[in-house]
């Protein structure tokens, strides 16, 4: 027996978003008992798509896509010089090299030979003048991968050779900027100075990060039957490549079509910096009519491609008695490099996240783009975030040990509060007491202050090793700041066998992005995930996507499938009503079927045979979907607006142990809480906060780029670039994902992103390395300790510091400065 | 012709070039594009994949490798096995079943190395069960990098595959497969060692017997000796320089002995160091702490005290140690064998006292006698798989409370590995306190003017090489107190 009433489309979905709102997706946020979540963790906590593609080594990366016979190997002619001129070029012994079909330069380019992805600034090739070392001058594609890289061996290069520009802050200094010098403004500053009881001043130098990718910057490019080419790159922003190699090959976008099934790693390294290669290989691929593939050797990688910004900071801040910042001023000076590439959006996000999770009073931030003889310095897992927080962070252990109290004291006294949560670029903070529910529990859970005092007993025992240890919290600020970049696309298809083909805008890295979508789609489709299939990031299947970048990945992409998922349900439950004479309303999919009615009524379709009935009844089954973040906004003139949607949180307590003799050190314990909303994965956001907080840590600590005075990078692999290894994991890592805590925002499900924020947590482990040197002075001032604080910077801060005490007196960094 | 074993099916690989490496016999060549590069380098372990090799006692014994800068031409009678050859149909190898379960993989690029390096700690354990303590760990996974995971779920992994049923793969039920691969190993070593060059260029020639080695030496004097490879191979991996003439000393019998003796151990200079591990647990307890730190498992499985020795790289691990010791040394070569010691063999930057078609035969190692002690403190940017940015050992007796026979070595100050002459005089008959160590270390720092490189700054290795002297005096000093620490246990011993 089935009911039939005739209920109106609108009380219909009326219903429809109550039951959203229940599920998390209303304009508020619900309670949840931990209880549910933890069911719910254990529904939504599945492997990885690929995870069994993984581990048998079936998974396909770029140099593993088998290529017609005659494919080409393409090899890179790098400057071998910092700055200076092309005077001579030379490659005719490279064309008569064994194997070598092709060897391209500047003028062999149709189309346009500035790449800069924002703004101009980055030739293709060197036309004339040379700006870092590991430019590409030249291109050599051969019959295989060896002789193409010989052959390279054989150009005759003269450059006229010029003094290079190393020194970011001289180059600040002396104007010489990628981009113009921006700044936030809140209340007055100076005024906040010259009343504060106290002032500090810091400065410090926080070093960059090569993203070490285990998979290199690779591409394969096939021709295609008219004037354009088919790209497989290891790609973030497929779009972008896109566009940048149709106007190298001056043909239009549609004769270009990138794939991107999945990188082996990106972290921001191949935002913007994988669309060289592809237009390279897309020049050969077009003038030899064969496919071209480049990969770039780990060594050309690591120094042709731009890296972490190096940052120069400072910080001039005012506070009470209490150590609760007043105001100030605070710079921040990232080294770009030598072009503009991403560093005005950089160099934004540092100074947007200057203030970390603290109000900076009536404060300035600015933002200087200095321009060096380097590789163009590009995205990183934080975008700059992280350098502007180490300021903050730095002056939070500075002040506290001012003021004689304890650095986590301090810190919780200057938590954004209600009547202090504006900041300086003028975006109130929402979720006020989240971040300080999150240290509450965190000192609880880890002992905090029984640890501290043991920490103090052990130190005061111990003249050579020294104990260390810190809480730092992270606040980041989630949307692209270029507020453009906030949409996505998404495209469902589900076939007569009632199997579904999502595909979207973002691209696989790792980080589970595919995975969390299909779980969307699924979710909304209500289907096991494994009818559910993901297909490579493809720019003819969703056009004029966004790069996967700023954690963004989900948020949008996920929002997108959910809306290409949700018109089909909706057809579907539309073709039902009338096919099957069903209730619209209340209609589900749940378990593999459609489900109308209730009790008695309840009347169940099998998903199977709901689509070819639906087929049958010449109903679309597919959809592209869409979304836009709503409500941000920003604008640069004025330095203020709502640059970000929501705040993703975190927290981290770090305990080191130093041995004041040689500078070595180990990480005994860390514990976290991390805030990811309602997680759409916890397997895999367990993943990310555990793998980011790794991450930053050898950010700050092992992974060291070092420069000679040449400007030639001397750590170019693995074996002289250090990025943490197995037993760099703490033997003690207590981390969990804050629960009951949905997102305040209506993001995918009240998820939050989750892909850099965990990264800073790792600021903790260098806080809490200053913590144990502080010990040498009695903590009566926190020593300047510049990053990566490899166990070279830790000794030279130690003996300074004994030094300091066998002269009888201790001379602080950081000089008190009443006004 | 390379003979060998691949995932349970033999492979005959005819005109391979001496300068092939496993990694490109298997992706360029057999299309088996599982196994991944990462660097071309051996330090990042992508590459990873198990070698058996016939035990002697009938059975396959599999340790890993970096496939990366092992010469494709040393496969010749082993079983390689790779990623691709775990899993029983769909049925995953515990190693890979793990992985899975504990979410281990996230860009999946370094993950076939890794499970290569668990695979061969799941067949170590299943031959030699022991408890999978954190050292153990980490000697297994520390040549693995992975940017991605922070390795939580990887030690997750490790610590359970155990628990997983033991799904074989299907190559190890074929139980003639052992002696299949002995049959080619005695093939290739009992068939004369003169390769004929064949269509590839170059010669790879692996001698069974020192005569031949000598005589190969002597007829091709531009030839390379290569036993690891771990070193020589990024010549052309990552120099792009030609290999074309090798001579492996791997198989040769007289360099790959260890005799015992009463004062001693002669050990065959292509030992590997995993050979070495137990002996130096028995005997150099700092020595065997030092392996740890001294490079990957897929390292220390291929790599030879012999190579670390005479590569003479003034930041090789184990020649201060065998400074410290007093190590003789056994040179080989047209003129019959030579005895030296350690100390006169290094020259300068990268000279020996090798003369032309010499080679390095055995190294003596003097017994540390019941009241001689040994320190060896490394110091680097990361603990593990790190070259040293300085290296002190330091070997001394204390009798009736003075210091005696005082060697103090250091790897990372010098142009070549070398002894503090000055310090060491300094402390010669001294009772180990203040006055006598500030004597030593004021020698210290005249004697040596370290560089400036990648790994350290010039005062940095200056003072760290100090303050080990200072470390040196704590542990020495019966007035410290007992209870207070003065180094990081993980870092020293």
């Amino acid at each position: 027996m089935r009911t039939l009433t005739d209920i109106s489309r609108d009380s219909a979905k009326a219903r429809r978003e109550q039951q959203d709102a229940n599920k998390g997706d209303g304009p508020l946020a619900r309670d949840t008992t931990a209880e549910a979540n933890r069911d719910e963790n254990r529904r939504h906590a599945r492997a990885h798509e690929s995870a069994i593609k993984h581990v048998t080594g079936r998974a396909a990366y770029i140099d593993d896509i088998p290529a017609p016979g005659d494919a080409l190997h393409v090899a890179l002619g790098l400057s071998p010089v910092a700055h200076g001129r092309l005077t001579r070029l030379d490659l005719e012994r490279v064309k008569r090299a064994p194997g070598v079909v092709d060897a391209i330069t500047i003028v062999d380019v149709p189309g346009h030979t500035d790449i800069g992805p924002v703004f101009p600034g980055d030739p293709l090739f060197v036309d004339d003048e040379i700006s870092y070392v590991g430019q590409t001058l030249f291109a050599v594609a051969a019959t295989s991968y060896k002789a193409a890289r010989l052959a390279v061996k054989e150009a005759v290069i003269e450059i006229d050779e010029q003094p290079a520009s190393l020194d970011a802050l001289a180059a600040a200094e002396a104007s010489d900027v990628v981009r113009p010098t921006h700044v936030q403004q809140r209340g007055d500053w100076q005024r906040a100075l010259d009343d504060a009881p106290h002032v500090l001043e810091g400065e410090q130098f926080v070093g960059g990060q090569e993203h070490f990718y285990l998979e290199g910057q690779a591409c394969l490019v096939t021709p295609s039957e008219d004037e354009g080419v088919v790209v497989y790159t290891s790609n973030q922003h497929p779009s972008e490549t896109q566009k940048l190699v149709a106007e190298v090959l001056d043909v239009p976008f549609h004769a270009v079509t990138v794939e991107t099934r999945r990188m082996g790693g990106g972290f921001g390294g191949k935002e913007t910096q994988a669309s060289p290669w592809a237009c390279i290989a897309a020049l050969v691929a077009r003038r030899t009519g064969r496919a071209a593939r480049l990969r770039l050797p780990r060594a050309e990688d690591t120094r042709a491609t731009g890296k972490r910004h190096p940052f120069h900071n400072r910080y001039r801040l005012g506070f009470d008695g209490r150590g609760v910042i007043q105001g100030g001023d605070v710079t921040v000076i990232g080294d770009c490099g030598y072009s503009p590439d991403l560093s005005e959006a950089v160099v934004d996000r540092a100074m947007f996240h200057a203030d970390n999770a603290y109000s900076l009073g009536d404060a300035r931030v600015t933002g200087i783009r200095a321009r060096t003889h380097t590789a163009s310095n590009t995205a990183f897992r934080g975008f700059g975030g992280p350098q502007g927080m180490m300021i903050v962070e730095a002056a939070m252990d500075d002040i506290a040990r001012h003021v004689g109290e304890d650095p986590l004291t301090v810190r919780k006294r200057n938590l954004y509060r209600p009547g202090r949560d504006v900041t300086h670029y003028g975006q109130t903070v929402e979720q006020l007491d989240l971040l300080a529910e999150i240290i509450e529990r965190l000192e609880e859970s880890s002992d905090y202050w029984q640890r501290r005092r043991d920490v103090s007993d052990y130190n005061a025992r111990n003249p050579v090793l020294k104990k260390g240890l810190s809480l730092t919290p992270v606040k980041f600020g989630i949307s692209f700041t270029a507020k453009h970049l906030n949409q996505a696309g998404a495209l469902l298809h589900v076939y007569t066998d009632g199997s579904v083909m999502i595909n979207h805008g973002g691209t696989e890295m790792g980080q589970g992005l595919h995975t969390k979508v299909c779980q969307v789609a699924a979710r909304e489709l209500g289907l096991d995930l494994e009818q559910v299939r993901i297909t490579a990031t493809r720019t003819d299947k969703v056009p004029n996507t966004s790069p996967t970048a700023a954690s963004s990945g989900a948020d949008l992409n996920g929002m997108a499938a959910r809306d290409a998922a949700s018109q089909v349900r909706e057809r579907l439950f539309d073709f039902a009503a009338e096919h099957y004479a069903l209730d619209r309303e209340g209609m589900r999919l749940e378990d593999g079927e459609l489900i109308a009615g209730h009790g008695e009524s309840e009347r169940r379709i099998a998903w199977g045979e709901l689509v070819q009935a639906a087929y049958l009844g010449r109903i679309s089954l597919s959809a592209k979907g869409f979304y836009s973040t709503p409500l941000i906004h920003y604008d640069r003139a004025t330095g203020r607006g709502r640059p970000f949607y929501y705040y993703a949180h975190g927290a981290a307590v770090s305990e080191v142990m130093i041995d004041t003799l040689t500078g070595e050190y180990r990480v005994t314990r860390v514990d976290i809480l991390h805030d990811v909303g309602d997680s759409l994965n916890p397997a895999i956001d367990m993943g990310q906060v555990e793998g980011g907080f790794i991450q930053g840590m050898g950010w700050l600590t092992s992974e060291e780029l070092k420069w000679d005075d040449k400007g030639r990078l001397i750590s170019d692999g693995p074996s002289t670039y250090k990025i943490p290894a197995f037993g760099d994991l703490p033997p003690v890592f207590n981390v969990e994902l804050l629960q009951g805590h949905p997102n305040s925002q209506a993001s995918i499900y009240r998820s939050k992103a989750v892909g850099e924020p965990p990264l800073m947590l790792g600021i903790s482990v260098w806080s809490a390395l200053r913590d144990a040197l502080a010990s040498l002075v009695d903590y009566r001032h926190c020593p300047r300790l510049d990053t990566p604080a490899t166990p070279e910077r830790v000794l030279m801060v130690a003996e300074a510091l004994r030094d300091s005490t066998r002269a009888g007196s201790t001379q602080p960094e950081t000089s008190d400065d009443p006004v | 012709m390379i003979d060998f074993y691949l995932n349970g099916r033999r492979q005959q690989c005819a005109d391979v070039s001496p300068d092939t490496s496993v990694l490109e016999l298997l992706r360029l060549r057999l299309g088996q594009t599982g196994t991944k590069e990462g660097c071309a380098s051996g330090d990042c372990g992508a590459c990873t994949v198990a070698i058996g090799e016939p035990d002697g006692r009938g059975n396959l014994s599999y340790h890993s490798a970096n496939a990366c800068i092992m010469p494709a031409h040393q496969l010749k009678g082993r079983h390689l096995v790779t990623v691709e050859g775990l899993a029983r149909g769909d049925a995953l190898h515990p190693a890979q079943a793990a992985m899975v379960d504990c979410h281990a993989s996230q860009c999946g690029f370094c993950t076939p190395g890794i499970v290569m390096s668990l695979f061969t700690l799941h067949q170590g354990q299943r031959q030699h069960p022991a408890p999978l303590t954190q050292q153990r760990l980490e000697s297994a996974l520390g040549g693995n990098l992975c940017r991605c995971t922070g390795y939580r779920p990887i030690r997750d992994a490790a610590l359970c595959m155990a628990d997983y049923p033991d799904t074989h793969p299907l190559w190890a039920d074929d139980p003639d497969l052992a002696g299949n691969v002995e049959a080619l190993d005695r093939d290739a070593t009992t068939i004369p060692a003169r390769s004929s060059p064949g269509k590839a260029v170059g010669h790879f020639d692996s001698p069974t017997d020192i005569a031949t080695l000598r005589e190969l030496r002597k007829e091709r004097p531009g030839s390379r000796l290569v036993a690891g490879a771990t070193d020589l191979w990024l010549e052309t991996t990552q120099q792009l320089k030609p290999l074309e003439d090798l001579i492996d000393v791997r198989q040769v019998a007289e360099l790959t002995t260890i005799d015992e003796t009463p004062a001693g151990f002669w050990i065959g200079a292509a030992v590997t160091f995993s050979r070495l591990e137990p002996l130096f647990a028995e005997h150099y307890p700092a020595f065997a702490h030092l392996m740890h730190r001294f490079a990957s498992a897929q390292i220390r499985n291929r790599a030879t005290l012999g190579g670390n020795v005479a590569n003479a790289s003034p930041i090789g691990d184990t020649p201060p140690v065998l400074l410290a010791l007093d190590a003789r040394l056994q040179l080989d070569g047209p003129g019959g064998p030579r005895e030296i010691a350690i100390a006169d063999f290094f020259l300068d930057y990268r000279k020996t006292a090798l003369k032309e078609g010499e080679f390095l035969r055995a190294l003596f190692l003097p017994r540390l006698d019941n009241d001689r002690q040994l320190k060896v403190w490394k110091l680097s940017k990361r603990r593990e798989d790190d070259i040293s940015a300085v290296l002190g050992a330091f070997a001394w007796r204390l009798e009736d409370g003075k210091m005696r026979d005082v060697h103090l070595a250091f790897g990372g100050m010098a142009a070549i590995p070398k002894r503090a002459a000055q310090a060491e005089a300094a402390l010669e008959g001294q009772a180990p306190g203040q006055p006598a160590f500030t004597t030593a270390l004021a020698a210290l720092y005249r004697e040596f003017q370290p560089l400036s490189d990648v790994r350290g700054s010039r005062e940095y290795r200056l003072l760290a090489a100090g303050n080990l002297l200072e470390r040196l005096r704590l542990c020495l000093d019966t007035d410290h107190e007992p209870h207070a620490e003065v180094c990081l246990d993980a870092y020293a011993h």
